[in-house]
């Protein structure tokens, strides 16, 4: 119910700001759109049941991203010197990253940190660990992808991965 | 013009240039790059910087309208997006053993198919072939 209710003013004000148009037949369209979309929304819920955990803090996200926008600039103005230089890319290597994070948010969050910032990739997700795939890689990789994953690792929740 | 319109105004084109600058060097670098494991990551900085000062650029252009949050959505969306279609190209990659130098230990184990599997597999491919 809670879950309906938030997704029923999500959706109305992404509407609203979507449109940009207040006319009054347009805001009936919109509105029962939105209320169609909840319908179906929660007949869906009742096929299947799968609920998305949402177990991450959102001030501590907040933090996260700014280091990680701070983390994305640094990496790019790495990988754009390798490719301005001129020389071809030989130190690239494939290797196993241990992941900590409980909840699958909190994994998907890391995988998709290490494939934004430049020069690493995530190749594919197994259990507990992930394959990441990098350009030019040294041995200080390996310490900050750790450090990333204890960061992401700060932002769950207290009850993480109880959801699941 | 007030002075705070003109620092808008500067702002928004460094990074609309500065980001067009980044478009610039990721499609150089895939051009350059020797395999297809590189050529990735030459994306990948089109997809992050480039991006994320385009949107930056542009929003800064709009203003305080509903031009600027739509465009937010849009960079939200390119966020999120972005890495995991790099992903899924990467992943591909890797499960149809196409593997750069020197990473044999990651090659998935090859997929055993029957033989009766493999005539459904064909029949539901080409469902018409010797009909027509």
């Amino acid at each position: 119910m809670i879950r309906g209710i938030i997704a029923l003013l999500g959706l109305a004000v992404l509407w609203l700001l979507m449109s940009g148009l207040y006319k009054p037949l347009i805001l009936i369209f919109g509105a029962l759109s939105v209320l169609l979309t909840v319908f179906i929304l929660n007949r869906m819920d009742k096929v299947d049941g799968h609920k998305l955990g949402y177990d991450i803090g959102i001030f501590a996200t907040l933090k996260y991203l700014g280091w990680l926008l701070i983390e994305i600039a640094k990496s790019n103005w790495a990988v754009t010197k390798v490719i301005l230089s001129g020389k071809i890319p030989d130190q690239q290597k494939m290797f196993e990253v241990p992941v900590t994070q409980k909840s699958e948010i909190a994994q998907v969050v890391f995988a998709n940190s290490i494939t934004l910032t430049p020069g690493t990739i995530t190749v594919e997700s197994e259990d507990d660990i992930f394959i990441v795939h990098a350009l030019e890689f040294d041995n200080s990789d390996m310490a900050a992808l750790a450090d990333m994953d204890s960061r992401v690792s700060a932002i769950e929740t207290e009850n993480a991965g109880g959801s699941q | 013009m007030s002075a705070l319109d003109m620092i808008v105004e500067v702002a928004s084109w460094v990074a609309i240039l500065l980001g067009s600058a980044f478009m610039l060097i990721g499609a150089v670098g895939t051009l350059r790059f020797p395999d297809f494991w590189s050529r990735v990551h030459a994306v990948s900085v089109a997809d992050s910087a480039g991006m994320l000062l385009l949107t930056l650029g542009m929003c800064m252009q709009g203003g305080f309208t509903l031009v600027t949050v739509k465009l937010i959505i849009i960079g939200i969306f390119l966020f999120i997006t972005g890495p995991t279609a790099t992903h899924a190209v990467a992943n591909a990659a890797l499960v149809s053993g196409f593997l750069p130098k020197g990473a044999d230990a990651f090659r998935k184990p090859k997929l055993i198919v029957d033989k009766e599997t493999k005539k459904i597999k064909k029949k539901k491919r080409s469902p018409l072939k010797g009909k027509l």
